[in-house]
């Protein structure tokens, strides 16, 4: 069966790749929980997990979120071009790299981007923050994380008929 | 210091903390820093079903953000408990909590929010942290069509329609 492409359907969905491998025991797992941990004490106290602070930067009433995304980008950034130019090497082995994300037509960022922020601003949470916000003891979000769960669900099934 | 600590840390001490997750990531093991993928995984790890999507080998390629996910739930409870500060104006307790769940305002922004949250993150192919810090630092276009529409949809949302059910 040939299959001709058409760019608006949604692309394949992507393959396991080798270096994937290293991380299929419970062990190879800890360094991503550990920093996980670090990364939920920051969001918590910078507050950036809060539904306020969002309503603040929608309505641009306060420099908080935006300071705190724009050196969060100015970091990585920096810090990108660092390990791109030194060729750095990850702890698996491999050459560190961010796989290009498919522009395609573009459909999918302007409406998934879009949904997302209808999403974001109504219940205040981004999927990190849903799990720091739970953790914190906000447990009425473990009702948001179902939801969004069943969200995440239903595009995958709705996926084949979507224009992407 | 732990009083110090105690304190709501400012933008400038954690925007670029949150960054250096970037790297940090890539160098555990070349991983992109972002949470959506935790949610497909979830996915694919409780309700597959046949759907193709949530048909992938999520342990070796999703469990990681899984790990991800579960530790900061954890950091979220070592700060709130250890590190507390007043947050009660930060989450409304009159929309975010068990009792306002049954009101209109509630259910909507629990609920609804949520599952256009999981949605929207999944079908764009990333949140806050995948595209608006991932994305943007490595300068891919795509990421910065979809910051500009998550702007877009956050910005129209929280001054047309929220106010419309708050």
């Amino acid at each position: 069966m040939t299959a001709t492409i058409d760019p608006r359907r949604a692309p394949p969905v992507r393959v396991t790749t080798r270096d994937d491998r290293a991380h299929v025991t419970l062990r190879a797992l800890v360094p991503y929980a550990i920093a996980g941990v670090i990364l939920g004490i920051i969001l918590v106290k910078s507050e950036v997990v809060y539904w306020s602070r969002i309503q603040e930067m929608f309505r641009f009433q306060s420099f908080h979120m935006y300071g705190v995304l724009g050196s969060a980008f100015a970091t990585a950034f920096l810090s990108m071009q660092l390990l791109t130019r030194r060729a750095a090497r990850a702890r698996t082995g491999e050459t560190v790299k961010l796989a290009a994300k498919e522009l395609g037509t573009g459909r999918r960022y302007w409406i998934g981007g879009s949904v997302f922020g209808v999403g974001w601003a109504l219940c205040g949470a981004c999927p990190g923050p849903l799990f720091a916000l739970m953790g914190s003891g906000v447990t009425v979000y473990a009702v948001t994380a179902m939801a969004a769960l069943g969200g995440t669900w239903t595009y995958g099934a709705l996926r084949p008929r979507l224009p992407h | 210091m732990l009083q110090w600590l105690s304190q709501p840390w400012p933008w400038y001490v954690a925007g670029p903390l949150i960054g250096l997750f970037v790297p940090l990531l890539l160098l555990i093991g070349n991983k992109p820093f972002g949470a959506t993928s935790s949610l497909r995984a979830i996915c694919a790890a409780v309700a597959a079903r046949d759907v193709e999507f949530f048909n992938y080998d999520w342990k070796r390629s999703g469990a990681w953000n899984i790990a991800l996910v579960v530790g900061i739930a954890a950091g979220g409870f070592i700060a709130a408990r250890v590190l507390p500060h007043d947050t009660s104006a930060l989450v409304p307790a009159s929309i975010f909590s068990w009792s306002a769940l049954l009101s209109a305002r509630g259910a909507i922004c629990i609920v609804v929010g949520g599952f256009l949250a999981g949605f929207g993150a999944a079908y764009g192919g990333g949140c806050t942290s995948g595209h608006g810090v991932t994305g943007l630092a490595s300068l891919q276009l795509a990421s910065l069509i979809a910051v500009i529409a998550i702007f877009a949809g956050g910005i129209v949302t929280t001054w047309f329609l929220l106010p419309l059910i708050l």
